[in-house]
């Protein structure tokens, strides 16, 4: 096979970022990746200008105004466009802010997950043995152990609010990360050019960081990106049940917990606090959507079958 | 600087097979067992037989891929030295074997560790099966050539770029492939790749594994020339690995036969293939085919697979399929015996009749 | 369709089993059209051994492939013809099948054109026992006469056994129920027989109403399935269903005789058995078994022994060979080991990139190849004999995204002229027998010069 490149290209552009180009391109050619990847963004941008959309009104941007103390919600007015809550709780305002708190659980956890899911992922599969026994039989622990159960003795633990979520999350969220890893490091450790790096007298670390991660990483990056969309809402379900931040915190989870109560509506009417269901429901699951088909789209870019390589 | 470059003896590699509830070791894969094999500088021994003879695993243990389960590897030690060690080792006194063993611990490839291993293994290198395989997928063609002395920073990282493009010339590459990724490559230049990084330390003894099973025809000719070239060029010491007797014939001096974890026969290639004396040879040489459609011969052809390492055979492990087995091959097991001065030995009770 | 000789190609006599004739397949891959086959013309004949020789890339699986038409996405077989001569009765009636429907390729696969693979251990399903893949292919293709011996043996145990036995009684209640399966096969055997003979008259005409006939006619034949009657529910029902354990028993009577006339020492074990307690060269039978069971006409063998070590080769070559004399009419068989060739084949066809280069027979190929590939690929080859430093053929084999005009050797061809970076040179008769695409043997360019 001849070359692909011209070489007069080949020195104008580095190797790595004709690779990157590569990579974008292919990820642009699918439809659907597009479509999420336009969802995320424009999700990040209302966060990004959160402070502009809704201006907060006190001290901590993450408390919802309430204006009234009725408990009933209002459905969507001039002044509450998208209604309000239980207590008067302004949806917009809540959804807005919610979407920062969205991304700083989604990013951190998941991000807080891959660095300890590398690490120990990687002692388990490059050097085996007794350190493989005893990682996988700790993450054998974590998988035994129910998660909601796990999930609310450590916040009656820690105690509640966003920062006990987030913590929660990090430390049940870091398992899957490690045995996936752990699997691609098993095949990749018995190739050849692992020896022949070995020949050469690479030290071990030299291996683990060079060779092994950067050819085993793709099924941890794509379950990291997948992850974020269900991070968010295993969050909103602990929030749902109580665990999470205050009443009247900015966090979409807990919005759909203060409406939890509407949700049947009235004898007469079951739909009459829609608004209050459907609303904060859908935002949540557009967000997760973009999340799902981004994901999706990284695996495909990045599945070796498919790449041709 | 004597002549002999490696000396291999009595190498063993065997891989436990757990089993039961608690995971004993109930028997063991024989990958080698048993071998010894001695290298001169500068020529080219090459090392035949099927799937499951051990061939691979003796090569990986010489470059210490693999841990040797037990047995001596030398290299580049002085051959009186070796002697007295081994002789030490083989005494019945227990005293003067822990001599031996405290001698063999500085000579023993087996037994080196940091420092020791690591200037070893600037002169021993390998070349791998499948070019594919072997080059890393996410490196540039610069960074795989250079990685034998960065690993150990023996070059200064000015003057990597010069060593490589040195070496990617030597192997009939040019200097627009230095920044590029071994996909953009085909089989044969991928291999060529993997040689310039084989030859980046100035390597005494080169482990040739399969280097041309994953390539086409007539590229492998192109390869097959290439390394004659570079081991005249360069004194080179190679131990070619391979199932395919017509390449080992063109380009070994000598010829190690292995079956099922030991040598069988062992001798200069023009001999053994006009006289090979132990029956796997022979219905190894028979079985070739040969791309001449008038050649009339008489094919050997063998009954059965080839055994399982764990239970080999008593005896000679050949007997269940030679056909010349007798009481004795399936009672004893034949030691590699010196039939000539020339170096020409088999493992054969019968070698003399047949 | 006649056989016609053709001045571009090797004849059609005959003796034909097999003829493709400009075969253009192409590959519609992310990266660009892979022009894989560049109008590849070969003839196989009965009751030979037809070799297909190339390098990586050269096309000789896409080929045989193609001829049986199991090219998957993104793969098409874009241009021209593949006639079968399976009717050995009317010699001189051909089918060409690059138009068939699927059902009618899945009825002559396995039962007149059968292939076994490079790596038997993928070849074989893990999780079906020996003698259940083997048994499908007489499940698929020969089930009438399966069913017919069944009955038959259960009608002589009956005939054995007491009147008031009650095992009569069930013999005979299944004996009916295959009874009444074996009528749907033969009803439906029937249907397409008379379909395959308008067919076969169909081809001979090359109109449009024909044509339009013939597609009807495909479409109702993939219509057309054994309706067993009776069978059918019984079939279905759980206990009913086990009117079928004699003709289980049946096949596998048959399944074991197979594998013991294939040389397989203890065949009732081994048919027991998984793929994965087998040994490579095991498997390789197993899978030969299974090409066989329905005594095809043509064998096709892609690389069979490619994979296994040197005396189980010797041992799948000379079972190959005894086959041919007594079990197989023909053998297509590709390799890239010329050995092998000189071995095992009487005719042989060498590819390189998509083009078939030369084809003749293999004691004319050896003693004078005549393409400049050949000469070089045998050149190239360590023989026993060797004494000067092996030759090489510089350059690597092209990328066939986009592949080079003309001659597709032309850019590592020690004797490239002009036109050979120009015309694509046709096939001429360079002698009887001896057929040769290079510019330098009179007849191959196709412009008048």
């Amino acid at each position: 096979m001849v070359t692909k490149t011209d070489p007069r290209h080949v020195r104008t552009v580095h190797p790595r970022l004709r690779e990157l180009l590569f990579t974008v391109r292919r990820f642009l050619k699918n439809p659907l990746s597009v479509i999420g990847l336009a969802l995320v963004v424009i999700f990040g941008v209302i966060a990004l200008i959160a402070p502009v959309l809704e201006p907060p009104r006190y001290p901590d941007p993450y408390r919802i105004p309430h204006t009234g103390f009725r408990i009933q919600p209002s459905p969507p007015s001039p002044e509450h466009p998208l209604g309000t809550m239980q207590q008067q709780y302004d949806m917009l305002y809540g959804l807005v802010w919610g979407a920062r708190s969205a991304f700083r659980i989604g990013v951190v956890v998941v991000a807080a997950n891959l660095l300890i899911g590398i690490l120990l992922g990687l002692l388990a599969g490059y050097f085996g043995g007794a350190l493989d026994e005893v990682i996988m039989r700790v993450t054998d622990i974590f998988f035994a152990i129910p998660f909601l159960v796990m999930a609310m003795a450590l916040v009656v633990a820690i105690g509640r609010g966003l920062k006990a979520v987030i913590a929660v999350l990090i430390i049940l969220g870091w398992p899957s990360y490690t045995r996936v890893l752990r699997s691609d490091i098993l095949v990749t450790r018995s190739r050849d050019f692992i020896m022949a790096a070995r020949a050469s007298g690479a030290s071990h670390l030299r291996i683990m960081f060079t060779h092994v991660l950067p050819n085993a990483m793709y099924s941890v990056l794509i379950l990291a990106s997948l992850n974020i969309g269900s991070t968010i809402l295993t969050a909103a379900a602990l929030s749902f049940l109580g665990l999470g931040s205050e009443t009247g915190t900015a966090d979409w989870g807990q919005i759909v917990s203060l409406c939890r109560n509407w949700i049947v509506g009235t004898p007469t009417d079951r739909f009459a606090y829609w608004y209050v269901v459907f609303i904060p429901g859908f935002v949540i699951a557009l967000f997760v959507l973009g999340w799902n088909l981004m994901g999706d789209a990284v695996r495909d870019v990045f599945d070796p079958r498919m790449r041709r390589r | 600087m004597s002549t002999t470059l490696l000396d291999v003896r009595a190498l063993r590699k065997y891989y436990p097979v757990t089993g039961g509830v608690f995971r004993r070791r109930i028997a063991d894969v024989r990958a080698v067992d048993g071998v010894d094999l001695k290298l001169d500088r500068g020529e080219c021994v090459g090392l035949v037989g099927e799937s499951g003879c051990g061939k691979t695993t003796l090569g990986k243990a010489i470059l210490r891929l693999h841990d040797a389960t037990d047995g001596r590897i030398y290299f580049g030690q002085a051959p009186a030295q070796v002697e007295r060690a081994e002789a030490l080792l083989a005494s019945a006194d227990p005293a003067e074997r822990a001599q031996g063993r405290a001698m063999a611990r500085s000579m023993d490839l087996n037994r080196m560790r940091g420092r020791a291993l690591l200037a070893l293994r600037r002169k021993i290198q390998v070349v791998f099966q499948d070019p594919t395989n072997s080059l890393d997928p996410r490196m540039l063609v610069k960074h795989i050539v250079a990685e034998p002395l960065t690993a150990q920073r023996l070059v200064s990282a000015r003057d990597i770029e010069d060593r490589v493009l040195e070496l990617l010339a030597i192997v009939g590459l040019t200097p627009d492939h230095l920044m590029r990724y071994p996909h953009e490559f085909s089989g044969g230049q991928r291999q060529r790749i993997a040689i310039a990084r084989a030859l980046a330390t100035s390597p005494e003894f080169i482990l040739m594994d399969e280097p041309t099973s994953a390539l086409d025809v007539s590229v492998q000719a192109q390869i097959l020339n290439l390394l004659k070239k570079l081991q005249q060029e360069f004194h080179l010491t190679y131990l070619f690995v391979t199932h395919h007797l017509l390449v080992v014939k063109y380009i070994s001096n000598r010829i190690a036969v292995m079956y099922l974890g030991k040598i069988v026969e062992l001798g200069p290639t023009a001999q053994i293939f006009e006289r090979p004396l132990h029956p796997y040879t022979r219905a190894l040489l028979s079985a070739i085919p040969v791309p001449d459609p008038e050649s009339r011969r008489e094919k050997i052809i063998l009954t059965g697979d080839v055994p399982n390492p764990i239970h080999p055979p008593s005896g000679c492990r050949f007997h269940p399929r030679c056909p010349h087995a007798r009481e004795i091959c399936r009672a004893a097991e034949p030691p590699l015996l010196a039939v000539d001065p020339g170096g020409r030995t088999v493992a054969c009770h019968r070698w003399r009749e047949i | 369709m006649e056989p016609h000789a053709e001045p571009t190609a090797p004849a059609a006599g005959a003796g034909t089993l097999a003829q493709t004739r400009d075969l253009f397949t192409n590959f519609y891959t992310f990266e660009g059209v892979v022009r894989a086959l560049n109008g590849v013309s070969i003839v196989v004949n009965r009751g030979e051994t037809y070799g297909l020789v190339g390098e990586s890339g050269c096309g000789k699986s896409v080929t045989v492939r193609s001829l049986m038409r199991l090219v998957q996405q993104p793969g098409r077989i874009d241009s021209g013809k593949i006639v079968l001569f399976l009717n050995a009765a009317n010699r001189s009636r051909g089918i060409e099948i690059v138009e068939r429907t699927e059902t009618y390729m899945q009825s002559i696969r396995g039962s007149d054109i059968s292939m076994i693979f490079q790596e038997p251990g993928a070849a074989l399903n893990p999780v079906m026992s020996v003698r259940e893949q083997v048994g499908e292919s007489y499940r698929f293709h020969r089930m009438e006469q399966m069913i017919g011996e069944t009955i038959e043996r259960l009608e002589k145990d009956r005939q054995g056994m007491a009147g008031a036995d009650p095992r009569r009684a069930l013999r005979r209640m299944q004996a009916a129920f295959l009874r009444a399966e074996r009528e749907g096969y033969r009803r439906c055997a029937a249907r397409i027989t008379a379909i395959d003979d308008e067919l076969y008259g169909l081809e001979e005409r090359g109109d449009a109403e024909a044509r339009d006939r013939t597609h009807a006619l495909d479409r109702a034949r993939d219509r057309t399935h054994p309706r067993g009657g009776s069978s059918a529910v019984a079939r279905r029902v759980p206990v009913l269903r086990r009117y079928r354990r004699p003709l289980d028993a049946t096949i596998h009577g048959h399944v074991v005789e197979l594998l013991r006339s294939l040389g397989i020492p203890n065949p009732e074990n081994v048919a027991q058995r998984y793929p994965h307690e087998l040994s490579g060269g095991m498997q390789q039978r197993i899978v030969i078994a299974m090409a066989l069971a329905c005594h095809p006409t043509l064998l096709v063998a892609d690389e069979p022994t490619s994979n296994l070590d040197v005396t189980i080769q010797a041992q799948i070559v000379e079972l190959i060979k005894d086959l041919k004399r007594t079990a197989i009419s023909s053998v297509l068989f590709i390799t890239h080991d010329l050995g092998l060739v000189a071995e095992v084949c009487d005719r042989v066809t060498v590819m390189y990139a998509g083009d078939v280069s030369e084809t003749a027979t293999v004691k004319d190929l050896f003693r004078k190849p005549l393409h400049p590939y050949t000469q070089g690929l045998l050149a190239s080859v360590p023989k026993v004999q060797q004494v000067e430093e092996l030759s090489m053929i510089p350059g690597a084999v092209p990328n066939l995204i986009r592949p080079p005009q003309g001659c597709r050797f032309h850019p590592r061809c020690p004797m490239r002229m002009d036109i050979c970076e120009r015309e694509k040179p046709a096939t001429v008769e360079h002698e009887a027998g001896h057929w040769v695409a290079c510019h330098r043997y009179p007849g191959s360019a196709r412009s008048a010069s």
